[in-house]
């Protein structure tokens, strides 16, 4: 976006299986957009630019996870170009929603929904960008959160570790004084197991937790799942709660699949 | 240059769109021979996911398909579990839906008219170039779209994927008073969004007429958000429950998004255009004034002009935010309880970018049995490439590097959004 400040960091926003919604994010920071357009070179932003400059990257935010076996060339080449790399939300960091597809026999899930052979390919697996590269830092979050991409984008320019907290959501929500929608109203709630980031939102709707942020470092989802059942939670509900947006998250999918076999 | 003119117009990775999409043109002498809007965003199979899935959890999933307009989603899926399980919404609640509405097409718009668009028609690679030469439209931009996103904010806790929508209402009970904090930011919006028809209406626009089917909800007295039955300017006139029986998708090799046609008429458009050529009478008067003065009546049949078109939405969702937020009186409780029963139920709503259709098929515990979901932009396919087909024979003599550019300009007039055209589509599996 900005060809005359050859001596800024350069920028990479980068877009694999995703909904676009994280890279949206960086448009979503109206009051600072300006500003970072000002810190950074934005080099490659397709959905903002139509100037897209090659490589090197300082830093490349990837968004997305890898289901095409072009996608898993194009994230090697992105690896190599980039100084650092930075997963942004769900998709890029466990695989997003469309993991869902891990736990099917491929063949019979695309023959129950489609009726004549398709044009396209698609690999047997939704997949983590970290399970193809390296990756420096990654931002959690079914979307991320805006406050959080522009502090990791600060700290990376200052040369500094980001502040990124990796306790529970359930911190979050007691710092803000929320009323315990599992306590006062029996509501199941991801809060103890999941990463802190969205600032407690759905308990302040009077929603139980339902783990945008994927697993928080060590979570205990043993005994989560036993507190889910002694509010009357069946199996199936138990396994869907842990695969959603972050199903593919080790700790969710090993809650999930705990759930299945009990 | 050579007499013979251009031979092929190549985008590979089209800027400014929502998505992955490529654009490939060729010619033979002054002809177009060939036009494809290749999508080649990768497949998510939504449809498919959803199946075995508890009825509320629809409405977050379907979020999920698209981070620009993720409101449009949860609305049509709510709408359609709803119309399964045979419930009916308390009038309040229907408010406050216009409401959450009104603050992504203000949002969406934003974004679309002046950071995606708006330089196109200025000479700009992008919004962060246009503020260079024009800081104070891009800071004025910045805030009317930083507005529509307060009010999904505030009605959903979020402005992408927002978590208050259920089945039977919304989590949580608003009061009149949260709802009038934002009266001040509508009245400065309101006047944002006049100046920004007379802005975008002064553009230069290519001489381009064309002939559409034009589809958009209608509602007896209001411009559509959640409601209404599904016409056109050729004699269409269905309920959502019909859409199936008059619309068919089918699957072509170049694209990952599959191509929905009308039975036995092709091609049609919806979003912005179709909306306003069909309902403009619907439209308060402030949103007609500024159309007229700006030279704007339906029939609009020159795509360039969606951008005015959606300027004047704009105007509409603004003053409808005010409406609403002055005659907002709360609900006795947040949401009804859903009902445990069998069913299938059907709904379409106007996402900024046009009819969004949802179906879901229910078991009597709530799960789902099979989904169907029929986005704006795979419906526009079509239209774009025609438009395309039409558009760029007359560019063939032109420089390269222009005619591409305005190529381009002519896919952005759709405002496509790939990552939602591409949730679904015919499959090959490979193994690694």
């Amino acid at each position: 976006m900005n060809s005359k400040s050859k001596s800024k960091p350069r920028l990479g926003v980068f877009k694999l299986a995703s909904c676009d919604g994280c890279q949206l994010t960086l448009l979503d920071v109206e009051d600072e957009l300006l500003a970072l357009a000002g810190a950074v070179q934005i080099a490659y932003f397709p959905e903002a630019s139509r100037a897209m400059a090659r490589g090197p990257y300082d830093i490349a935010l990837v968004e997305g996870s890898v289901t095409t076996h072009h996608d898993a060339e194009r994230i090697q080449q992105i690896r190599r170009a980039s100084k650092t790399l930075f997963t942004i939300g769900a998709c890029a960091t466990a695989g997003g929603i469309q993991a869902l597809r891990n736990w099917k026999d491929s063949d019979e899930f695309v023959r129950a929904v489609y009726a004549t052979p398709g044009f396209i390919s698609t690999l047997k697996l939704s997949t983590p960008i970290s399970e193809q590269v390296r990756v420096d830092f990654e931002l959690r979050g079914c979307p991320i959160n805006k406050r959080q991409l522009i502090e990791l984008i600060s700290a990376t320019l200052a040369g500094r570790k980001p502040n990124i907290p990796s306790y529970s959501m359930c911190v979050e929500c007691k710092r803000q004084a929320n009323v315990c929608v599992m306590v006062a109203h029996g509501t199941p709630c991801l809060g103890p197991v999941t990463h802190a980031g969205c600032h407690a939102l759905c308990p302040a709707y009077s929603r139980g937790c339902y783990g945008c942020y994927g697993p928080m470092e060590s979570p205990n989802t043993a005994s989560l799942s036993t507190h889910f059942r002694i509010l009357g939670q069946t199996n199936p509900e138990l396994s869907r709660a842990f695969r959603g947006f972050n199903a593919w998250s080790p700790e969710f999918r090993h809650a999930s699949e705990e759930a299945d076999r009990a | 240059m050579s007499t013979t003119g251009i031979k092929t117009i190549r985008v590979n990775t089209l800027a400014r769109v929502e998505g992955e999409a490529a654009l490939l043109i060729k010619f033979r002498g002054n002809r177009v021979t060939d036009v494809k809007f290749n999508v080649y965003e990768p497949p998510r199979l939504f449809e498919a996911l959803l199946r075995g899935r508890h009825c509320s959890e629809a409405i977050d999933i379907t979020s999920r398909i698209c981070g620009i307009c993720p409101v449009a989603y949860q609305m049509s899926a709510v709408h359609a579990v709803e119309c399964a399980l045979g419930m009916e919404i308390d009038p309040a609640v229907r408010l406050l839906r216009r409401l959450f509405y009104c603050g992504e097409w203000i949002e969406s718009h934003t974004l679309h008219v002046y950071m995606l668009h708006a330089p196109d028609f200025l000479g700009y690679e992008d919004c962060i170039a246009m503020a260079r030469d024009h800081r104070a439209i891009v800071e004025k931009a910045l805030r009317l779209k930083k507005i529509g996103n307060r009010i999904v904010t505030l009605i959903g806790g979020r402005e992408i994927h927002p978590i208050s929508a259920t089945v039977g209402g919304f989590h949580k009970l608003f009061s009149r008073n949260e709802l009038r904090e934002l009266t001040d930011d509508l009245g400065w919006a309101l006047e944002a969004s006049l100046e920004t028809v007379k802005l975008v209406s002064g553009f230069d626009f290519p001489e381009f007429e064309q002939e559409y089917e034009f589809v958009a909800l209608q509602h007896a007295s209001e411009y559509p958000f959640n409601e209404g039955r599904l016409v056109s300017n050729r004699g269409l006139n269905i309920a959502a429950s019909q859409f199936e029986d008059h619309f068919i998708e089918s699957h072509v090799e170049h694209s990952n998004a599959l191509h929905c046609s009308l039975n036995g008429r092709g091609a049609y458009l919806v979003g912005p255009m179709a909306r306003f050529n069909l309902n403009f009478d619907r439209l308060p008067l402030v949103a007609q004034q500024a159309a007229r003065a700006a030279g704007l009546a339906p029939p609009v049949t020159n795509p360039f002009r969606s951008i005015v078109v959606r300027a004047v939405e704009l105007v509409f969702a603004c003053s409808e935010a005010l409406r609403i937020v002055r005659e907002y009186t709360p609900a006795a409780r947040a949401h009804v309880p859903a009902p445990n029963r069998a069913g299938t139920g059907e709904a379409l709503t106007e996402a900024p970018r046009g009819i969004l259709y949802h179906r879901y098929s229910i078991d009597s515990q709530g799960l789902i049995l099979s989904a169907k979901i029929v986005p704006p932009t795979s419906q526009n396919q079509r239209r774009i490439e025609d438009d395309l087909r039409a558009f760029a024979a007359q560019l063939v003599h032109r420089p390269l590097a222009e005619a591409t550019w305005k190529c381009e300009q002519a896919v952005r007039n759709y405002d496509p959004c790939i990552s939602c055209a591409t949730h679904l589509l015919n499959v090959k599996i490979e193994r690694h």
